[in-house]
């Protein structure tokens, strides 16, 4: 049986659906309401409220602590100043992906990572080297995401401190009706948004501030099933969606590279070696063999099917995780990959799907064929690749100019992740 | 002098979706707008510190969604939040709200007619399938029954092949959709007033017709188009106010190429040797351009901007006959709280939609009989939306915008309609009194309210009559007969002078059909 995360008393009160799932062995709201719409549309517009206590936290400390990181991602953590977050991945020797997620250097040698897997044993098996100190502190720390255009404003009126200076990707400590808590400016929508970390004996605390900071700006409780609309127009992956951890997988070709999922960004391997670096640097040097690319559906050749049995278009409201195959072209081609996740996106006014697909149809542009099923046949509509994020809009990384200079060293307004 | 190949009358939002595709086939266009602000009626504008208002048209209905993808509209800053609701008050303390959780909806009209709660879904399915028949419609021009050109026939024989997979059924709804008033029709599916009413409002708006006025039911298929749209949920609020639908439709024209000026009025059309030749502004500077488009709505075109004597008796006299007569009004409330309405108090999701002041059938019909003898309704009815419950970058924190629709307000008030500056204060009254029949704190909370009767519509925008749709949607005004007999087509008895707003097939609503549909008509016959 799941567990309750410590928000539990404030969000099974407010679930009116009953619409539940498991997430990491804890209970969460797929949607308050009946149907997510409305709580995508606060992320877009206003602010959305998500406890995502189910992600695994680990802290890394110690002399250590960075040359262990160094070594166990396939980021180079060394270059994180401190109060900066940075978005990576860790791959096995051979190079393929166990999981992914974010590196906080909270100090000069402490460090929060989270993810989406458990990760504790594969750290401690790779920290026999190093003088460091791991501690799983995901039972101890309920955290929450505050997401959408408002968040800022909400996070302000609640924190003790000026948040408006914090810049993408930055973390800061700051008190939330007399809770310690820490504030990163981060989160799974793709936009304007912060992450509260707090202690589990004060989350009902935090929360209820953050519920009460939210009420002016129409802030809403948000669910899983609007979340996973926002992460897919993001273009972010999802680890037992779009692709799975090396340690879960029994054939090498249910596996994946950071450069077969989009993430070879976040890959330094202008540095000492580090686990899968050999084989990482074979592949930048040989070319991938598969790529992550967004889909765009063609509408008129979907409405035209649709019209062929007499029906107007249809589509699902929620986002799919069915993986579809994808194929060469729309009539005889052969496959060349599958869409893993898809949804209509409502900001966009177009069904999106991110795709794996093999690297010589995945340059922009290329038009492939996307499996469609209406009345139980099988058809094929055009779809295009497409660069990610599908949606992107500046509030993401942009910090107001005032704000920027008084509560942080000199810096531009926007900045890229990396 | 630059020679331009299209100038555009109005930053209207047709005017600026026919100056992007314009523009965006490499024509060189310049848009010219007489007020400071583009968008005609569908504008935002701060006219309380901190409050924007969508002053006029207030929520965007069924703007074309291959104009969105076309344009790359959403690139260009639009975004559409869907309406979740609709929510009808009474005066009893009940209340009935419909909402995309069918289940949820049923129980609400259960309340007042299970019968009716069963038949809902079985409505909404049907009128589905016949917005399918409908839809290419609006999305292509209006081909005549009468023309025996081969183009046209085509054309005819294209709609007829859509005609002829109806069912018997089907074929039977059409016509009493298209014969019968909104009322009537849904007196055959329906018992419960309290569902019929804000349901049946549909076919009225912008019209100066009544609930139970013949030919006024077709309008309802145009609430199921959104459904199979291709735009999904496709009525809703535009972040930052209406406005910011014309804003992301300049700004695409603008990214095309087109030239898009504001607060430059023309005086009037040029038209030499019978071929219209460009426009002379109000400072007297004259702009050449190969072809004229007007957006504005066709009496102003043709009586006011190009003037009789250009053209020909027969057609003068249908631009005279052509039915403006407004009927609506506006009232903009700035509010320092959330409304709360008596019959449903607190903050929740029934606040999201539209709010139709329409308790009961015989209310519409009663607020109608008033204004046929050229009086405002003393309780009229109210379409109410309250954006910023879902948008809060529209007012401050905590304090809101209200949009308040208003019909009756007939232009042509007893005694004539330059009465309207002396009557607008009680007309605000009036939709504030009624208003607050419902939401009981409402009067104390307001801040600010403008009020927008018919006379001020033409007077600030230049809707002839204060009609919203620039001329009536009758149907003997509508498709090969809009906005006259012979002129469907965006073209005029000038020569080089065209025509792309509401006042052309389809018409109606923030839809940017016309516009789209008069550039690709341009476009298509070479005119520019």
């Amino acid at each position: 049986m799941p567990l309750p995360t410590p928000f539990h008393d404030r969000t099974s009160a407010r679930c009116a659906s009953m619409k539940w799932k498991e997430w990491a062995g804890y209970y969460a709201v797929c949607s308050y309401e009946l149907c997510h719409e409305p709580e995508y549309f606060a992320v877009r517009h206003a602010a959305g409220l998500i406890d995502v206590t189910p992600l695994y936290k680990l802290d890394v400390s110690g002399p250590d602590a960075t040359a262990f990181l160094d070594w166990v991602t396939a980021r180079h953590v060394g270059r994180l100043k401190l109060g900066q977050v940075g978005y990576g991945c860790w791959c096995d020797a051979s190079g393929r992906v166990l999981d992914d997620g974010t590196i906080t250097r909270r100090d000069d040698a402490s460090y929060r990572v989270t993810s989406a897997d458990p990760s504790y044993g594969w750290l401690v098996h790779q920290a026999r080297r190093f003088d460091v100190r791991i501690e799983d502190v995901s039972d101890r720390l309920a955290a929450v995401a505050l997401q959408g255009p408002a968040a800022r404003s909400v996070l302000g009126d609640a924190c003790d401190d000026d948040v408006s200076g914090l810049r993408f990707f930055r973390a800061m400590r700051t008190r939330i009706a007399g809770v310690d808590v820490d504030v990163t400016r981060t989160g799974y929508t793709g936009d304007l948004g912060y992450e509260v970390w707090a202690p589990n004996d004060g989350a009902l605390v935090v929360w209820d501030a953050l519920v009460e900071a939210g009420r002016p700006h129409g802030m809403t409780l948000l669910g899983l099933d609007a979340l996973d609309v926002c992460r897919i127009e993001a273009g972010f992956v999802l680890l037992g969606v779009d692709y799975f951890s090396a340690r879960r997988c029994v054939l090498p070709s249910q596996t994946s590279t950071p450069f077969e999922l989009g993430l070879g960004w976040s890959v330094h391997l202008d540095r000492d070696p580090f686990v899968g670096s050999e084989a990482l640097a074979q592949e930048q040097q040989a070319g991938s063999e598969w790529a992550l690319v967004g889909l765009h559906t063609d509408w008129d050749e979907l409405e035209r099917l649709y019209d062929s049995f007499k029906l107007p278009p249809h589509l699902a409201s929620s986002a799919s995780r069915v993986a579809v195959p994808v194929y060469a072209d729309t009539r005889r081609g052969v496959q060349v990959g599958q869409a893993t996740s898809s949804t209509w996106s409502p900001v966009l006014k177009q069904h999106i799907s991110l795709a794996s697909v093999r690297t010589p149809h995945a340059a922009v542009g290329t038009e492939l064929g996307l499996e469609v099923t209406v009345e139980f046949e099988r058809h094929r509509i055009r779809a295009t690749v497409v660069d990610t994020p599908f949606f992107d809009p500046e509030r993401k990384r942009a910090t107001p100019r005032s704000a920027a200079a008084s509560g942080q060293p000199a810096a531009p307004a926007t900045e890229p992740m990396a | 002098m630059t020679r331009w190949d299209a100038i555009i009358v109005g930053g209207g939002h047709n005017g600026l979706v026919c100056a992007a595709y314009l523009a965006r086939a490499g024509r060189k266009v310049l848009v010219l707008e007489r007020r400071h602000v583009l968008g005609g009626a569908a504008v935002s504008e701060e006219l309380y510190p901190g409050f924007t208002f969508s002053v006029c048209s207030y929520v965007v209905s069924l703007l074309r969604p291959w104009i969105i993808r076309d344009l790359d509209l959403t690139r260009f800053g639009l975004q559409i939040i869907p309406l979740d609701c609709s929510f009808s008050p009474l005066p009893d303390g009940r209340s009935l709200a419909r909402w995309s959780d069918a289940e949820a909806t049923r129980r609400e009209i259960a309340a007042f007619s299970q019968r009716d709660a069963e038949r809902y879904p079985e409505f909404g399915k049907t009128m589905a399938q016949m917005a399918r028949f409908v839809k290419p419609l609006i999305d292509s021009p209006a081909p005549d029954p009468w023309s025996l050109k081969p183009r046209n026939l085509a054309d005819l024989w294209r709609t007829a092949g859509r005609m002829r997979e109806m069912n018997d059924e089907q074929r039977r709804i059409l016509t009493k959709m298209m014969t019968m008033s909104a009322a009537d029709f849904l007196d055959e599916w329906f018992e419960s007033d309290v569902l019929k009413a804000p349901m049946s409002v549909s076919g009225i708006i912008g019209t100066y017709l009544g609930v139970r006025s013949p030919g006024t039911a077709y309008v309802l298929l145009h609430h199921y188009m959104g459904e199979i749209d291709g735009a999904f949920r496709s009525w809703g609020f535009s972040k930052g106010g209406t406005g910011q639908v014309s804003e992301a439709i300049a700004a695409a024209a603008r990214h095309y190429g087109a030239d898009v000026r504001t607060e430059t009025p023309i005086e009037k059309i040029l038209v030499r040797d019978g071929r219209a030749s460009g426009v002379v502004l109000e400072n007297g500077d004259v702009f050449d351009a190969r072809i004229v488009v007007s957006g504005v709505d066709p009496r102003l075109t043709f009586l006011g901007l190009v003037g009789s004597e250009h053209l020909p008796d027969e057609f003068v006299t249908q631009i005279e006959r052509y039915k403006l007569r407004g009927s609506s009004g506006k009232v903009n409330l700035a509010v320092d709280r959330l409304p709360e309405f008596a019959c449903r108090p607190g903050d929740g999701p029934h606040m999201r939609g539209d709010v139709a002041i329409a308790p009961s059938v015989a209310y519409l019909e009663r607020a109608y009989d008033e204004a046929k003898y050229g009086a405002f309704s003393k309780r009229p009815y109210l379409n109410v939306v309250i954006p910023s419950v879902v948008d809060p970058s529209v007012a401050p924190p905590g304090k809101h915008v209200i949009s308040c629709f208003v019909q009756y307000a007939p232009y042509n008030l007893a005694g004539g309609a330059d009465r309207w500056p002396e009557q607008r204060e009680a007309f605000g009254d009036t939709v504030v009194d009624t208003l607050a029949e419902y939401i009981p704190g409402l009067k104390e909370s307001i801040l600010f309210r403008q009020v927008l009767t018919p006379w001020d519509l033409e007077q600030d925008f230049g809707l002839t009559e204060g009609n919203i749709f620039h001329g009536e949607l009758s149907l003997e005004q509508l498709a090969f007969q809009r906005p006259a007999p012979g002129w469907a087509h965006y073209r005029t008895p000038v020569d080089g002078l065209w025509m792309c707003g509401s006042g052309t097939h389809p018409g109606g609503g923030i839809m940017g059909a016309s516009g789209a549909l008069a550039a690709r008509t341009l476009l298509g016959t070479k005119a520019v």
